[in-house]
């Protein structure tokens, strides 16, 4: 790495210009002789500049070995001027003797010879004769993920009767290439767990363990894949990992993390879309352009809200402009993460090492995002559009009366003709211009809102115009107490009012921007640093754009999903995959580049890609061909033999054993326990967690407000994720953080989890009702009860002695000091005794605790 | 890494014939030490030598968030009074980004009152008597500087070498590189004072290393790590022979699937009964003596909350563990910059003090490495957000140039490292990147920095980035 290629530099680059003027001064003279491009020039330029300028890296988009390319220049502009050479930045870097700034970025400087020669070259008109030839442009895309997608022939295998569909025949017709006899079947009881668990994210209850050992109809399984496809449950499980892709949260991140009251919009919509099974191809489209199609719904344009998951930087003294510029790259990354699989992040600053992804594909790909604007509109949920129009005359009567009484629209008035004074010439006031610094960083467009008149503003602008006068009235009315104490009343009554009367849910959507801004490349990935202009375009080295023209958002999606692109279709059935094995058949799922591992199981994956594609990109006949498969369902217990020669399964010769999500460990001790309160959809919740973490919240403005009833015990995916103060049993097992896009959760193993599953509060209740409710239900079997509450199965004879042991040993010890056990046993059961409680509590905590418990199989 | 990659397959074999050999849990104890014989190598923290010679074997980062005022505490600039109340010439700030203010801004002088301190006669501030009585300990360095001028991204760029989203933060290097010495207690351990940090958890987050390496908040109330503490009504008694029938069934299912990845979960229970035991020892303070209590301050205000952090971080080190965070916050003196300053002054210094002499008079001193600082500085000029009140006067944000310290662990004390111009605007000597300390700070602690690397998205990441040079004149 060079320093060349530093991402950061912005001090150095700040002082461009200046620093120009000042190398000017020492660059060495021009040659006086006359000089010969392919004898004086040719030569230099190949030792000293094509390493990185050629038709293949292009460092900023500069190429030296073609005459045509060299003159245009690159991304920030020329850098040969013809007769100029001491303005031609090739000659001023050349010179330049300062790290990061001169050319080349390494090695030995050129010498005063050599720069007087280039100087002579160009102010002798930089001619380039055609026969210098022109050398190669970017060589033929030769990497697996960038050619088209093949249909390759299902293979013939020789143990035919193993083989369910055409998915095993790709496994075993690699597994006989390597003398590898795929794994049995696994148990009925194994095999209803691991599907519950992949397409509903639950562990199947016991009661559904039964039904499905004892049917024995030749479909049973097939039966079983079909009620599970059509849970609603399975929406949620499906949602989980795709709201790791969108970096989905309930905050905005970066110092200020504001809550997003209306984020589980975007959340609710992705639950319903796999539910409903919407084509992928239309859940993309939606997601990136919703709001652009003809007649788009509420709905089209809440699926939108996937970009709004960007992190937002509300930092007063960050530039606006820059806060805007990180989000912007935020959702061009991710975009080429989730659909793509490439990391295009890396072309923000630089052309990508590995990758034929340049900066000039980066910022043409973010040019379709600059286009579009953040947009929170009204989308009433369903029951809330009756009451809100029946009480609404009432409450804005109200209101106005309030306003009236406290003279709101006169101050707001005058406040707002300051404000705008404000924007207009800044630096005369510093108070005001404090106060309008915080104002554009706090509300979204602010700047806009202000400047559009007043019955001109959409309802929700003027609103948040208006309540964020209220809130900050300043700086003038600050310093009259009077007023000051009006505002509290105002306030404190408007809070009161609000909360009377109905209101309408909102969502955070894009919308395009008649009049955009033009986009430019950031040269060195610095927003400050302009460099030429850019139109929305897709990258270079994947199939074109039908049409330039009038490309947008809308253009883009449909793009991804085109027949002739070779990534996302690939890319996405790899994720299904990875869904249900723990690994993908491409292990590094984010990364199809060339830097990514290859595919174990090439043929399979196009042929998935294909299946997936032909049959109308619909999620649910993949997963469905998935799981019928023999592949999934082999048991996944792993042999001495194979974990030699496979450690890591990528041969499939087994299942893997997979530990549980995070959301999933505890979902699966709730529903255990019978606590899980399976309600689906809806805003976030915040179980109780313990005191004082919120206080790690800048300068404490994270409020933790725990949720009552039955939320408390809603499913994980529903936990109010709060990007800086993030709820720590997500963090234990391994959720990501929702700053950028994760498409493979690690998992981890550690003493903090172990911790976290035997004394938080959470797991110690789960334990405390799964021992109540085996006392309560009437069984003949407890302890098998208890097996099949948690594990799906019942007990060997060798857990069942050992268990039957620490449940006589708790009982004796509790019986003994029934006092100190009564402390664990919040509730004893209807004829039931506080030792037994206590014993079936710690036999309840051991269950909970098991590897198994927290495993796939 | 993923844990089971650190499972040699030979090793994984072995261990299965031990438990069915009835040694069992005997060789749990083995298990978790990288180095002793017959290691299994469950323990992803286990401690690692690094590649360096080093005398650091631990970290104390204090991290002092929001921006501390250089030229009030670390840096005098007399030079400043000349130009007290007037705009800077307009050479020096044409090209300057501030945060809140206008280039135009006018100069404030510092009112305090800077004295030579120790053998080695560094000024420092009337505000750090105590820190400034360790000042043959300390290298000051003057010429810090950052390209982030606001906090997130500041924070960010400082614990993880760039402003992007997604990396490990210095304390997770740290444990990647070298593991934990401590077996009972987490390796990377943040402690928190003031208010809540602008970066929160994004400052000891283990980015795209795995999250076994990601800080552990140690809470000022409740339990000190969290879920330490056995379930009310569950005593010793009831929690071992919890923790026994666990590791019995989880044994009984491994003999069944011979998926290493149980043996690992026995081994990561055994780890958490340990630190269950070493928790409480941890917290409780009972045992240091009253001339120990009283030199932190920890039993009076306003040192209590600070002091307590210290001594915590002493103890920490003492017991093991690799990395401390401590975060306080704030600095950011944007308003009534004399009446803070002097507040978080008082509340620190003599704490920050107490634990160089403390771990200096232990012997730990060598073996630990202090660092002292925040994301950036202040500037020279005022900021006034209240033109009514005279006392509000504060500082923006600065970037070009700030202070930081460092003590222990393989740092040169008693020395300055770089010098700023007369306004302390821009440096003139020895510019120190924040690139460079962490380079600077890697070698303390034994590493390359350009070769302490882990492959992420087919590209090898490092803490600084693809820049940073290690700063020779700090080292011993």
């Amino acid at each position: 790495m060079t320093a060349y290629n530093k991402t950061h530099m912005r001090l150095v680059w700040l002082g461009l210009v200046y620093v120009m003027t000042l190398c000017a001064q020492e660059i060495p003279p021009a040659a006086t002789r006359p000089v010969e491009f392919e004898k004086d020039i040719q030569p230099l330029l190949r030792k000293r500049c094509l390493a990185c300028h050629n038709g293949q890296i292009s460092q900023n988009g500069v190429r030296l070995d073609d005459g045509a390319a060299a003159l245009a220049g690159g991304y920030s502009g020329p850098v040969i001027l013809p007769g100029k050479s001491a303005e031609s930045k090739m000659v001023i870097r050349a010179a330049s003797n300062k790290k990061g700034f001169m050319m080349p970025p390494m090695g030995p400087n050129l010498t005063a010879d050599e720069v007087g020669i280039l100087r002579a070259w160009i102010d002798q008109g930089a001619k380039w004769p055609a026969k210098a030839a022109a050398a190669k442009g970017p060589p033929k895309q030769t990497h697996w993920a960038y050619l088209p997608v093949t249909r390759p022939a299902v293979p013939e295998v020789r143990n035919r009767a193993w083989v369910r569909n055409p998915v095993d025949r790709f496994v075993l017709a690699r597994l006989e290439r390597e003398g590898i006899e795929p794994s049995t079947e696994a148990s009925k009881a194994t095999l209803v767990r691991r599907v519950t668990l992949d397409l509903t994210g639950l562990p199947p209850a016991p009661e559904e363990v039964a039904q499905f050992l004892a049917d024995n109809r030749t479909d049973a399984y097939e039966q079983l894949v079909e009620r599970l496809l059509a849970s609603p449950h399975y929406g949620e499980a499906r949602a989980r990992p795709w709201l790791d892709l969108a970096r989905y949260a309930d905050s905005d991140g970066y110092e200020k993390d504001q809550v997003r009251p209306y984020a589980w919009r975007y959340r609710s919509w992705v639950i319903d879309a796999f539910n409903e099974d919407k084509p992928f191809d239309q859940f993309t489209i939606e997601q990136l352009a919703g709001d652009l199609l003809p007649g788009a719904t509420i709905d089209q344009k809440i699926a939108t809200g996937f970009q709004r998951n960007a992190l937002t930087n509300r930092e007063a003294g960050v530039d606006r402009a820059e806060a805007r510029f990180e989000q912007l790259v935020n959702r061009t990354s991710t975009v080429g993460t989730v659909w793509l699989g490439q990391t295009v992040g890396c072309a923000q600053c630089h052309n990508h090492k590995y990758d034929p992804i340049t900066q000039k594909d980066f910022y043409q790909l973010m040019a379709f995002f600059n286009r579009a604007d953040d947009e929170d509109i009204l989308a009433p949920v369903a029951g809330e559009m009756g009451a809100y129009l029946r009480e609404r005359p009432e409450y804005e009567r109200r209101r106005a009366e309030l306003f009236d009484t406290y003279k709101v629209e006169a101050m707001q008035e005058e406040w707002e003709k300051q404000m705008v004074a404000t924007m207009d010439t800044p630096g005369k006031d510093l108070e005001w211009d404090f106060w309008a610094t915080s104002m554009r960083a706090m509300v979204d467009h602010a700047e806009r809102s202000l400047r559009t008149p007043k019955l001109a503003r959409t309802a929700l602008d003027a609103e948040r115009i208006t309540y964020y006068f209220i809130n900050n009235p300043g700086p003038a009315n600050n310093r009259d107490k009077e007023k000051m104490d009006c505002f509290r009343d105002l306030r404190r009554r408007l809070g009161d009012l609000d909360s009377k009367y109905p209101k309408l849910s909102q969502a955070m959507t894009l919308a395009e921007n008649p009049k955009p801004t033009p986009a430019y490349i950031a040269v060195r990935g610095d927003y400050r640093e302009k460099g030429i202009p850019v139109e929305p375009d897709t990258p270079g080295f994947l199939p074109p754009l039908p049409a330039k023209e009038g490309a947008n958002r809308l253009a883009l999606a449909r793009w991804l999903v085109a027949k002739d692109n070779p990534l996302t279709a690939r890319v996405t059935v790899n994720r299904f995959w990875q869904e249900l094995f723990g690994r993908g058949l491409v292990r590094t799922s984010e990364d199809f580049g060339t830097q990514g591992e290859r595919p174990s199981h090439p043929e399979l994956l196009d042929w998935l890609a294909n299946d997936f594609t032909g049959n109308g990109w619909s999620v649910k006949h993949l997963i469905r061909t998935i799981v019928l498969s023999a592949t999934y369902r082999q048991s996944s217990d792993v042999p001495k033999d194979l974990a030699e020669k496979d450690p890591d399964n990528a041969l499939l010769a087994r299942q893997s054993r997979v530990r549980l999500t995070a959301e999933q460990v505890r979902d699966a001790a709730l529903e255990a326990s019978g606590l899980l309160d399976t309600r689906i959809g809806g805003p976030s919740v915040r179980p109780p967690q313990p005191a004082g973490l919120d206080a790690l919240g800048y300068g404490g403005s994270v409020k933790w407000r725990e949720s009552e009833g039955p939320d408390r015990y809603r499913r994980g995916l529903y936990i109010f994720f709060q990007r800086t103060v993030p709820y720590p049993q997500l963090m234990n097992f391994d959720a990501p953080d929702s700053n950028v896009t994760c498409s493979r959760r690690r998992r981890s193993n550690t003493p903090l989890q172990a911790l976290n599953l035997l004394n938080d509060p959470v797991f110690v209740e789960a334990a405390q009702a799964l021992a109540v409710r085996l006392l309560q239900e009437p069984s003949p079997d407890r302890l098998e009860r208890a097996f099949l509450l948690t594990l799906g199965r019942k007990p060997t004879a060798r857990e069942r002695e050992r268990l039957r042991k620490f449940l006589d040993e708790q009982a004796s010890g509790a019986a003994k000091n029934e006092a100190a056990a009564a402390t664990l046993v919040p509730f004893v059961p209807e004829g039931r005794k506080v030792a037994e409680t206590y014993a079936w509590t710690g036999v309840s905590r051991v269950l909970l605790n098991l590897d198994e418990f927290i495993t796939k199989e | 890494m993923e844990l089971h990659d650190l499972l040699g397959l030979k090793a994984r074999r072995r261990f299965l014939s031990d438990v069915a050999g009835g040694i069992g849990m005997a060789a749990f104890a083995d298990l978790l030490h990288a180095d002793a014989p017959n290691s299994l190598n469950v323990n992803p923290l286990a401690p690692k030598k690094p590649p360096l010679p080093a005398k650091a074997k631990s970290v104390i980062f204090m991290f002092m968030e929001g921006g501390p005022s250089q030229m009030d505490l670390f840096d005098p600039k007399p030079g400043l009074a000349k130009w007290s109340g007037k705009p800077l010439p307009e050479s020096l700030i044409k090209q300057t980004r501030l945060a809140f203010i206008k280039s135009d801004a006018k100069v404030m002088a510092s009112p305090r009152v800077f004295k030579p301190m120790g053998k080695s006669g560094i000024e420092y501030s009337d505000y750090l008597p105590h820190v400034g009585s360790c000042a043959d300990d300390i290298c000051l360095i003057r010429s810090m500087y950052t390209e982030a001028f606001n906090h997130h991204p500041g924070q960010l760029l400082l614990m993880t070498g760039t402003t992007q989203f997604g990396r490990p933060t210095f304390g997770a290097w740290a444990l990647y590189g070298l593991g934990s010495e401590s077996q009972n207690l987490p390796g990377f351990v943040v402690l928190t004072s003031g208010v809540g940090t602008s970066g929160g958890a994004t400052n000891f987050g283990s980015g795209f290393l795995p999250s076994h390496y990601q800080g552990t908040l140690l809470r000022n109330q409740g339990d000190p790590i969290l879920y330490l503490s056995s379930p009310k009504g569950v005593d010793r008694n009831t929690q071992r022979a919890t923790f026994d029938a666990i590791r019995d069934m989880n044994q009984e299912h491994f003999l069944e699937k011979g998926d290493a990845e149980i043996a690992s979960r026995m081994a990561a229970y055994e780890l958490a009964f340990r630190m269950q035991v070493a928790g409480p020892e941890l917290a409780d303070f009972s045992k240091e003596p009253a001339h120990i209590r009283e030199m932190y301050g920890i039993d009076k205000e306003p040192t209590r909350q600070f002091g307590t952090n210290c001594l915590m971080a002493r103890r920490l080190v003492e017991r093991g563990v690799r990395f401390v965070l401590m975060m306080h916050a704030s600095w950011d003196q944007h308003t009534y910059l004399n009446r803070e300053l002097k507040k978080h002054c008082n509340l620190s210094d003599q704490p920050t003090a107490a634990l160089i002499k403390d771990l200096k008079q232990r012997g730990l001193l060598d073996s630990t490495l202090i660092v002292w600082g925040g994301e950036f500085g202040r500037t020279p000029m005022v900021e006034i957000r209240n033109t009514q009140d005279p006392e509000n006067a504060g500082r923006d944000h600065h970037p070009l140039a700030y202070s930081m310290w460092c003590a222990g662990g393989g740092i040169k004390g008693g020395q300055v490292i770089g010098k700023t111009d007369d306004l302390g605007f821009n440096i003139i000597e020895d510019k120190v990147h924040v690139h460079d300390l962490q380079a600077t700070l890697l070698r303390c602690l034994g590493f390359d920095h350009t070769k302490l690397t882990y492959r992420h998205m087919g590209r090898d990441f490092r803490l600084t980035d693809i820049a940073g040079n290690v700063v020779d004149k700090m080292l011993v």
